[in-house]
């Protein structure tokens, strides 16, 4: 706790609780020791002194999830960059994003900081924070989204039943995002979690265009050929992608034209490429393709640029910030799963005895996976050995190993300056584009190449829940697995109770009764799977329940407080169909 | 074979569990279910062998009808019926109900001795527990009605609730109602006993026959389809219980039977240690949702939850069937309340806890009669869990409708025909029982509307009055509004203003019923039903003078009050009839008569297709101008003169309001206050209805709802069909005769009975109560149903009631008998019989004195208008 970097920025010793400086972990210049800083002192706290007497309270089962956190690898991160920029090599460098506004107070000197912070309405006169019950549920609900594979007389044929999605934001705006569709060309269904960081901009852009690519990498040749001449002849398309979407998944009609662009070059190059063997379409291989052709395309647009100064400045933004990649593609009991950096897919299996267990469909690409740390340090002279890892990070920088954009680990030097330096002026003001690695010697550092793993659905299989690193590191899989199969179960054929043949007696059962519907209670308020997880990721207490207070005064965080405690967390859960399953199983 | 399997039964009855019997008596009838072939044809086929159906071939044998067959699809007495709680409760909110219990009770308890089948009666009393005030009011005005109709019951206190049942905690008790002669019974036997002197009688009994469909010739009964073959018959009684719904929609010609079943549970227990005698009396707790009763020294609970299972939306499922299973995380909320009520029971142990459903209706009133649109399908189904209780007499009310034409009482309220096919939504049905199984131990206050299954019919108006505060109640799925709640005014939550006592627009309704007196009011009522008959020739006019008991042969543009009588000279409705011309009239009756009344019309009316009845409800929304200041509206509108000698009371005329042309006008009102109905073609709705609010605004115009038409009509002694009038009044004994063509030497329905009694006297009649030493404030207010005692006897049942502004006092309407002293014998009441009694009205066990009166108070009536209104109306108008 002596480490915590945060004491030392603190001049008055205070934990700056309300400090307005969260900002993205990921890109952290500073290797703080801990997720979360745990005050000396906690002295003074006026946000929570009125609502939660003592501070710690709130704190301890924080404490605690960072330990778990530490022993399930999670990488050690500091949230307060701003202020604990103790690190050895950039310890004067303010960094700020400009991406947003939220973000571009940031760079002020520490004394007028702490005006800011005292300025406060709330810092002078505490209040509560309280939520109600259907508050908490508005902002828990707010972005869930349902998916029901529809039936076909009466019988449904899809190894899916549907989909339940749900994300929260810690950072404003979201940096998350997240995309669910169906091939209408191939069969399968795609679905995806996508975590930025420095900015939403490449997330977005990879949430939208993603799915297109592999689709297209998925496609037959005949397929390829009659939309590219259907382009040619101005013909209306072949839809390729049913989208599933939230309203608040919105897509960038400014740049759709470029993407396109961009996308019909792929699928030129795919038909040109064709060699006339007609054999099957490796699924693993067609991932792999899209990856690195839309990262590809992400780099070149920006070493282009676009003559609209909106859509050139887009397209940099793009290719500066980052992304991870978890896509799940579903065609039968066929499961892939391509995950580029560190969100995670986890596929929830139901024993015969009915108890749960977690199988991970996913290595996560970070400082805890050694075979990451060994391929990075392999593919670099050794002498890089010792740099190219840093404090768990990627040149002591970036927490993923594998992203799409973030063109400053994978341009060289030359060419990430000469593109700033005829990019647009908000591009030159931005001193993070502008600040190079330290031991930036032989890039590419970064790759969006997925890792594939294939998995062959079997009737035990009931669900997959594909999340960003915001679930993973406040809850185990195995809770996250038993938590979402209690719920479905729950609440499509729970356990019923039957006295047949034991002696129970009125009382016994009443209280058993009772015991049952205080657990139920949390799941009945929600209708989504994602939701109830999000419930419990935020709302959980020491004891693996959901606390209504906390999760209230989790909800209540302003948004400038809110990313100290999690990150965004966006999550898919899709559930199998285990009768559609175990026929597939019976026909082989 | 019938006897046979009876027989086996009766060998078996030394087991006490019917349980057991039950599957003793499957084993026995489906060996034998094979050989068995249909007679062709019968006179009267029943489906279903459950308690209803046993009980109608019960009372059509005993009234000497041979020739019947009644179907069974599985076995006799295995529905519904098999897993019935078995508790026989008289404790009902309707009178009818109650005497159908009462009847039930007798009947069932004599049963045994009749047959010889032990049907497991044991008179056990029941006890209704009262948790809160507001819930022994309405306790105290059950036992209030309970007494006059003769079935004893008390109101006892706590204390003495503790004697009655040994476990029972009653420290959160504020009362309760004693019910000593309520009983149990095994309701599986009940139906085999009645099967077994039905069989006696005559009636044939197959079970294991499903009814496909019932085959209908020109909307008459002429066969049932079933899968061992075909039966003709003249009449068909659909008891199918749950099923009846889908049976009725399978015909050609579809009967609507609104219902819908709900699962419903109850917990079977090992007996105690020291077993429960069998006498221990059942207790109701409705503010705790539950029943419980002594079962084999154990004790059997169940209740009415708040979140209904609803079941078999989609009809009948096999798979649903199967699953119907104990789910004790619904039941935890009753097993909760159970343990408070009797904590001592915690140690009991658990036998079963039973899943069978129940049927429940649109308003929780079980369904019988004929059907509107074939005749000789009769109903008697959707019991509303208390099929049981209601059994018996209800299935003797049917057999004297099949046999007689009509029951022995009024059974408007039970009438299928209270329903249409607008009810008949399967979405409907399944979001109003889960409101209505609820309701069973809900209180039930003074005007209660039901919440699910509303905004079905309403006027082209409805959001123009919604926006402006109107508060909204239903009928027959058409919504009016109640009142108009002002702008600055804040009413109590929903919840809160469910009282017995004042309610909380008391004021508001005195301002609309005091702008209703002194300006104008407008009030939409469109939901009355209007038919329109018309013939090429005077077809029309000599139906409808046979039809209806006033003469109808009056000028064109007149309007006639008049009845519609039965051959008992009764009430079947009661109705205005316009002349529009020569040859066609127009007919307004009251808003739930759109189906009974349309059959009434088709079953008495010739085939002739020279002779057209149409239903126009829908084609005109109905604006009531009422109040002095109407006169000045309407004019200033229309420049055309609307004085007394130019537009004389109970006259219509076609005429344009505004720009609307076309708009018919009829000088009257349903409440005896000046004014002018306008019946407007929809697509003027909301013209007229600006028009008239723009132009009615200099003279103080504004929206009133039925509440101040209800005060209104109530104060001048104006009768409704379906509260106060039914098919058993005659117009003799509510002082309507003048409406009666008696001494025009005409021919009409009902002339013989009426010219009889008119020499004989009436037995009860209509008459208006003035509450004496009633507090507005601070007593409980009327409703309808309050007992009338005069001289301290009982002398009848009020009927309706409300506050008169007028008057400020409470104004009851109801019925006064004469029931001899020695024998309860009815006997002639005069007026002066009327004229000299000491009155009192029985408000939830408080007498009121009470002011007789048989005529309407004539001060009341301001058709007088003010002489400087006549001059400027007519300066307006020329």
């Amino acid at each position: 706790m002596g480490r915590c970097c945060c004491r030392c920025c603190c001049p008055r010793g205070l934990w700056m609780l309300s400090a307005p400086c969260c900002d993205d972990r990921r890109m952290c210049v500073c290797p703080g020791p801990r997720r979360i800083g745990i005050p000396v002192r906690s002295s003074s706290l006026p946000l929570f002194s009125d609502a939660m007497p003592a501070p710690t309270q709130l704190f301890f089962p924080l404490v605690r999830n960072c330990e778990l956190s530490r022993i399930y690898g999670t990488a050690c991160y500091c949230h307060h960059k701003h202020l604990c920029c103790s690190s050895p090599y950039l310890s004067q460098s303010h960094l700020r994003y400009t991406n947003h506004p939220a973000y571009a107070t940031f760079s002020r000197p520490k004394e007028s900081w702490w005006q800011y912070t005292q300025g406060r309405r709330y810092a002078s006169t505490p209040q509560k924070f309280y939520l109600t019950p259907p508050q908490v549920n508005s902002i828990l609900k707010a972005n869930e989204y349902s998916f029901k594979v529809p039936e076909f007389d009466g019988k449904n044929v899809s190894s899916i039943l549907g989909f339940d999605s749900n994300q929260l934001p810690a950072n404003a705006p979201i940096e998350d995002r997240r995309s669910a569709a169906t091939c209408l060309q191939t069969r399968g269904m795609l679905l995806g979690v996508f975590d930025g960081h420095a900015g939403c901009a490449c997330s977005q852009a990879v949430s939208e265009r993603l799915f297109y690519y592999i689709a297209v990498s998925l496609l037959p040749h005949e397929t390829l050929l009659e939309i590219e001449n259907a382009v040619e002849s101005g013909r209306a398309l072949l839809p390729i992608l049913q989208w599933h979407k939230h309203p608040n998944d919105y897509f960038s009609k400014e740049a759709s034209k470029l993407y396109f662009n961009s996308l019909r070059t792929y699928w030129q190059e795919l038909i040109d490429l064709n060699t006339g063997e007609s054999a099957d379409i490796d699924v693993k291989e067609a991932l792999i393709n899209a990856f690195k052709r839309l990262d590809n395309d992400i780099s070149l647009e920006a070493q282009v640029g676009d003559p609209n100064s909106f859509l050139n400045y887009l397209v940099l933004r793009v290719a500066f910030s980052g992304a991870t990649a978890c896509v799940a593609h579903v065609d039968g009991v066929d499961l892939h799963v391509a995950n580029t950096g560190d969100s995670r897919a986890m596929l929830g299996v139901q024993e015969e005895d009915g108890s749960w267990s977690a199988v991970t469909l996913s290595n996560d690409h970070n400082a805890q996976n050694e075979r990451e740390v060994e391929r990075l340090k392999l593919e670099h002279p050794k002498n890089e050995a010792k740099s190219v890892v840093k404090q768990d990070r990627l040149l002591g920088l970036l927490m993923p190993f594998r992203a799409f954009g973030d063109v400053k680990f994978k341009w060289s030097i030359d060419l990430q300056k000469r593109v700033i330096e005829s990019g647009p002026d908000q591009l030159n003001d931005n001193e993070y584009t502008k600040f190079i690695p330290p031991n930036y010697h032989t890039p590419p550092y970064l790759t969006a190449e997925p890792e594939v793993t294939y998995h062959r659905l079997r009737p035990q299989d009931k669900f997959l829940v594909l999340a960003t690193d915001g679930l993973w590191e406040t809850m185990h899989r195995h809770d996250v697995v038993k938590i979402v199969g209690e719920y479905l179960t729950g609440m499509h054929h729970q356990q019923p109770i039957a006295v047949g043949g034991y002696k129970v007696t009125l009382g016994q059962m009443h209280g058993l009764l009772t015991e049952r519907r205080a657990k139920m209670s949390s799941v009945f308020e929600d209708q989504n799977a994602a939701t109830h997880l999000i419930r419990h990721a935020v709302g959980n207490n020491e004891f693996g329940a959901v606390d209504h207070e906390r999760l209230s005064k989790m909800l209540s965080l302003p948004e400038e407080l809110a990313r100290m405690y999690r990150d965004d967390i966006t999550i898919i859960v899709v559930q199998f169909n285990s009768h559609v399953v175990g026929a597939y199983q019976n026909q082989e | 074979m019938f006897h046979r399997f009876l027989s086996i039964i009766r060998s078996q009855r030394t087991s006490p569990r019917w349980q057991n019997q039950c599957l003793a008596r499957s084993s026995a009838s489906a060996s034998e279910a094979h050989s068995v072939t249909l007679p062709a044809q019968a006179e009267v086929v029943i489906c279903g062998g459950g308690i209803t159906g046993t009980s109608v071939a019960y009372h059509l044998s005993k009234m000497g009808w041979k020739d019947i067959v009644l179907l069974e699809q599985g076995r006799l007495a295995a529905g519904s019926t098999r897993f019935c709680a078995g508790i026989l409760s008289t404790a009902r909110h309707l009178t009818i109900e109650q005497k159908m219990a009462d009847y039930s009770n007798k009947l069932y308890q004599q049963l045994e001795q009749e047959t010889g089948i032990q049907t497991g009666y044991v008179r056990t009393g029941s006890v209704f527990l009262a948790q809160t005030q507001d819930r022994l009011i309405s306790l105290k005005r059950i036992n209030s009605r309970l007494n006059v109709i003769g079935i004893p019951s008390e109101i006892i206190s706590p204390k003495k609730v503790a004697e009655l049942h040994p476990f029972l905690n009653m420290h959160d008790l504020v009362g309760a109602m004693h019910v000593p002669e309520d009983a149990v019974v095994s309701s599986a036997d009940v139906a085999l006993a009645l099967a077994s002197a039905a069989s006696q009688n005559g009636v044939q009994i197959y079970d294991r026959t499903s009814v496909l469909h019932v085959m209908v010739k020109k909307g008459q009964v002429t066969g049932v389809e079933t899968d061992k073959g075909q039966i003709e018959c003249r009449y068909f009684v659909n008891c199918a219980g749950q099923w009846a719904y889908e049976l009725g929609l399978s015909n050609e010609e579809p009967v609507s039977i609104p219902l819908h079943a709900c699962e419903h549970f109850y917990l079977l227990t090992r007996p105690l240690e020291t077993p429960l005698q069998n006498n221990t009396p059942t207790i109701v707790d409705p503010d705790g949702r539950i029943y419980i009763r002594n079962w084999q020294g154990g004790i059997l609970s169940g209740g009415f939850e708040k979140n209904p299972k609803p079941i078999f939306t989609e009809g009948k499922n096999q798979l649903e069937i199967q699953n119907l299973q104990e789910d004790w995380d619904h039941f935890e909320p009753l097993l909760s309340s159970l343990l408070r009520r009797m904590p001592e029971l915690e140690t009991l142990e658990i036998m079963k806890l039973v899943n069978c459903p129940e049927t429940f209706t649109p308003d929780m009133r079980c369904i019988m009669g004929e059907s509107p649109a074939v005749r000789g399908y009769f109903v008697l189904a959707g019991m509303n869990s208390a099929g049981l209780s209601f059994g018996g007499g209800a299935g003797k009310y049917l057999a004297e409708w099949i046999v007689n034409g009509y029951p022995s009482e009024n059974v408007w309220e039970l009438d299928l025909k209270r329903f249409g096919a607008l009810q008949s939504s399967r979405t409907f049905l399944r979001h109003r029982v889960m409101e209505v199984m609820p309701l069973i131990y809900d209180l039930k206050v003074p005007r209660w509307d039901f919440q699910t299954g509303r905004q079905l019919r309403t006027s082209p108006l409805y959001d123009r009055l919604d926006a402006q505060g109107a508060r909204w109640m239903e009928k027959h799925g058409f919504e009016r509004p109640k009142y108009f709640v002002p702008p600055d005014k804040d009413l109590l939550a929903l919840e809160q203003s469910k009282t017995f006592y004042k309610p909380d627009w008391f004021d508001i309704v005195e301002a609309e019923v005091k702008c209703c007196k002194e300006a104008v009011c407008v009030i939409d009522m469109s939901s009355f039903t209007k038919f329109e008959i018309t013939s090429t020739g005077d077809q029309a006019l000599d139906v409808l003078q046979f039809l209806f008991s006033n003469d109808l042969d009056v000028p064109v543009g007149h309007i006639v009050h008049t009845g519609m009588l039965n051959e008992t000279g009764g009430y079947e409705n009661d109705c205005s009839i316009a002349r529009l011309s020569k040859r066609s009239f127009f007919m307004i009756s009251p808003t739930d008569q759109q189906v009974h009344c349309w059959a009434w019309l088709r079953k008495h009316m010739p085939e002739d297709s020279s002779l057209v009845l149409e239903d126009v409800t829908w084609k005109y929304t109905a604006l009531n101008l009422i109040g002095p200041r109407a006169v000045d509206v309407l004019s200033e509108l229309s420049y055309a003169p609307m004085t007394p000698d130019h537009f004389p009371t109970l006259f219509c005329k076609e005429m344009s309001v505004g720009y609307a042309n076309g708009i018919r006008v009829m000088s009257m009102t349903h409440t005896g206050e000046p004014g002018f109905m306008l019946y407007i073609p929809i697509e003027y709705a909301l013209h007229v209805y600006n028009e008239v609010m723009n132009v009615g605004q200099k003279y103080g115009i504004r929206n009133s709802g039925y509440y101040a038409l209800r005060s209104l009509r109530i104060e001048k002694f104006f009768a409704f069909w379906g509260q106060d009038l039914n098919t058993l009044t005659t117009p003799l004994e509510c002082g309507r005769e003048s409406r009666v063509k008696l001494d025009k030497g005409m021919d009409f329905m009902g002339q013989d009975a009426l010219l009889q009694q008119k020499q004989n006297g009436v037995y009860k009649r209509f008459t208006m109560f003035i509450l004496e030493d009633h507090d507005t404030d601070l007593d409980l207010w009327p409703w309808w149903g309050e007992p009338i005692y005069r001289n301290g006897r009982y002398a009848g049942q009020t009927t309706s009631s409300a506050y008169s502004y007028s008057l400020e006092r409470h104004v009851c309407l109801g019925f006064v008998h004469n029931f001899s002293e020695d024998t309860g014998e009815e006997q002639v009441v005069t007026v002066d019989f009327i004229n000299r009694g000491e009155y009192e009205i029985d408000i939830a066990g408080c007498r009121f004195q009470a002011k007789a009166k048989l005529y309407p108070i004539a001060s009341l009536f301001t058709h007088k208008r003010r002489k400087d209104d006549v001059e400027l109306s007519d300066l307006h108008g020329k």
